[in-house]
């Protein structure tokens, strides 16, 4: 007999028609930011469907499921970045600590410094180090005088690891920085409009594990200030990060746990086979 | 949507190397078992011959654990296991020792056999050895079986019969007790009787301890230091 065959006795939901309901823990009691009955449409066709999630304050919360199954979908709800996108259509509550994020009359720019995101690709802008970390103050009116910007573009930089290395060159591109550094440029500009929420989606694809180790290094850290939700195609990048795990799975959030339980024992034998590698 | 096929990895070199590691684990197994049962067929027969086949087994078993720990290595760092893979692999880890030990303490009681038979004397206590020697084997030969089934049920009995072996050990200790006491001069005699029903309430103790990783193995769950009745109720919550 095949493990999984005694593993699954029980538990033999193995079409996504099945999923009803999300298993394990998806809402937490110090919810930084709280969505109910998330449904997402692109034109006819439902990327998102039913999903009830709490962030918790200050936690690391991974995003993990197959190609399509809506996680990149999922998470740019969380800051509105989908109104870009012409026929996507989000239906359901998401509140930032009681606020309706999806408000007619809420202004997105704000929104977005609440609730930052660092893309997979770095994207710098073609200016130099250290504008690239005042643009956004610069934008949001955060630094009345010259040295309050120095401060918060250098604060920035320390916060994202990045100041050592750039400190004697902040006036060049930041399109000349590694891959890496780039990345962790773009996360110090994200940063320097003090958001409460940093959104990553695949940070770490474009980057060489290294590169990466640095990333994963700064979550942490910036987990003492910072709620973060990450999607990551790399599961162990979400065991070593996040605290919460959240498997998605064709559009329905298939099961949120402790990172620890969902890579040792999962719930659902969906979790089960995704993270060991057994869709066939 | 078509039914996922959730039994097997995508990677079939996958399938087959933890394959392996289960087939490894098992033909240890099958070893240990072979030298546990001759060491008792020596002890209670008196075969020195047995013996000395018991103790030139011992290298073998050693070579098995080394290659099954290294196969446990290589498939953490190659393939870094999740969920129920990580479970397999740190079962297999863990109660590969077990077997080991088992069958070190099936060669305690082959070197027994030679101690005893260099007397020659039949002694009491020949009896104990033998019903302790018929459960303890039955209950390695149950656990090798639950192991390949990834049987919980038959994991739980494990459990329980252990707890049976110690008694029974505890009883034929003091049946030989009383024999040393009534007849002083065969006290060394009787001494090499005693360590050999120890080597079997030890092999009982070990076989526990394998049916503990295969209620972790198949339940995720960690049940070492319970009570039988404890193990049931996290074993069978509903129940």
């Amino acid at each position: 007999m095949n493990v999984q065959e005694a593993i699954v006795e029980n538990n033999t939901i193995t079409d996504v028609n099945d999923i009803k309901e999300t298993v394990g823990i998806p809402l937490v009691e110090n919810a930084k930011m709280s969505m109910r009955d998330v449904d997402v449409f692109y034109g006819e066709k439902q990327a998102i469907f039913g999903v009830n999630l709490d962030i918790g304050v200050n936690e690391v919360i991974a995003m993990i499921g197959p190609s399509g199954c809506g996680k990149s979908t999922f998470l740019r709800c969380l800051n509105r970045m989908n109104d870009t996108i012409e026929i996507c259509k989000v239906n359901g509550q998401l509140h930032l600590e009681g606020q309706n994020i999806y408000d007619p009359k809420l202004d997105v720019v704000p929104l977005r410094a609440r609730v930052g995101m660092v893309f997979q690709k770095p994207n710098p802008f073609p200016k130099s180090i250290y504008d690239n970390v005042a643009y956004g103050p610069r934008i949001h009116g955060l630094a009345a005088r010259r040295a309050d910007m120095d401060e918060i573009v250098e604060t920035s930089l320390r916060k994202a690891g990045l100041w050592e290395e750039v400190k004697d060159r902040l006036h060049q591109p930041g399109t000349g920085l590694s891959g890496g550094q780039q990345q962790r440029l773009c996360i110090a500009r994200t940063i320097a409009v003090s958001p409460e929420v940093i959104l990553m989606d695949e940070p770490c694809s474009a980057l060489d594990p290294i590169a990466t180790a640095k990333i994963e290094e700064l979550i942490d850290e910036l987990s003492e200030n910072f709620t973060i939700a990450i999607v990551t195609h790399s599961m162990q990048q979400a065991a070593r990060v996040s605290h919460r795990t959240a498997y998605f799975h064709l559009g329905k959030l298939v099961e949120v746990n402790e990172t620890e339980k969902v890579f040792t024992n999962p719930d659902h034998s969906l979790t089960e086979a995704y993270i060991t590698g057994r869709f066939g | 949507m078509d039914k996922l096929n959730i039994d097997q990895h995508i990677s079939q070199q996958y399938n087959a190397v933890l394959d392996d590691l289960k087939t490894e684990f098992l033909e240890m197994g099958g070893i240990v078992e072979q030298q546990i049962i001759d060491s008792v067929k020596a002890i209670t027969k008196l075969d020195t011959e047995l013996a000395e086949k018991v103790l030139s087994i011992e290298s073998k078993v050693d070579d098995r654990e080394m290659a099954l720990d290294d196969l446990c290595v290589q498939i953490i760092a190659r393939r870094q296991p999740t969920a129920s893979d990580l479970r397999l692999v740190m079962s297999i880890s863990k109660a590969t020792r077990d077997l080991e030990r088992m069958g070190d303490e099936a060669k305690k009681i082959a070197q027994m056999a030679i101690l005893i038979s260099e007397n020659g004397e039949m002694l009491d206590g020949f009896g104990e050895l033998k019903n302790l020697g018929r459960r303890v084997q039955q209950v390695v030969s149950d656990t090798l079986t639950a192991f390949a089934r990834y049987d919980v049920n038959t994991a739980l009995q494990i459990a329980e019969e252990d707890k049976a072996i110690d008694e029974e050990y505890d009883i034929a200790m003091r049946v030989l007790i009383t024999y040393m006491m009534e007849n002083p001069r065969n006290i060394s005699r009787a001494m090499n009787i005693t360590w050999a029903l120890r080597a079997l309430e030890r092999i009982g103790d070990h076989a526990e301890n394998i049916a503990e990783h295969i209620i972790y193995l198949v339940k995720g769950l960690d049940v070492r230091h319970k009570t039988i009745s404890e193990m049931e109720e996290e074993v069978r919550p509903e129940k």
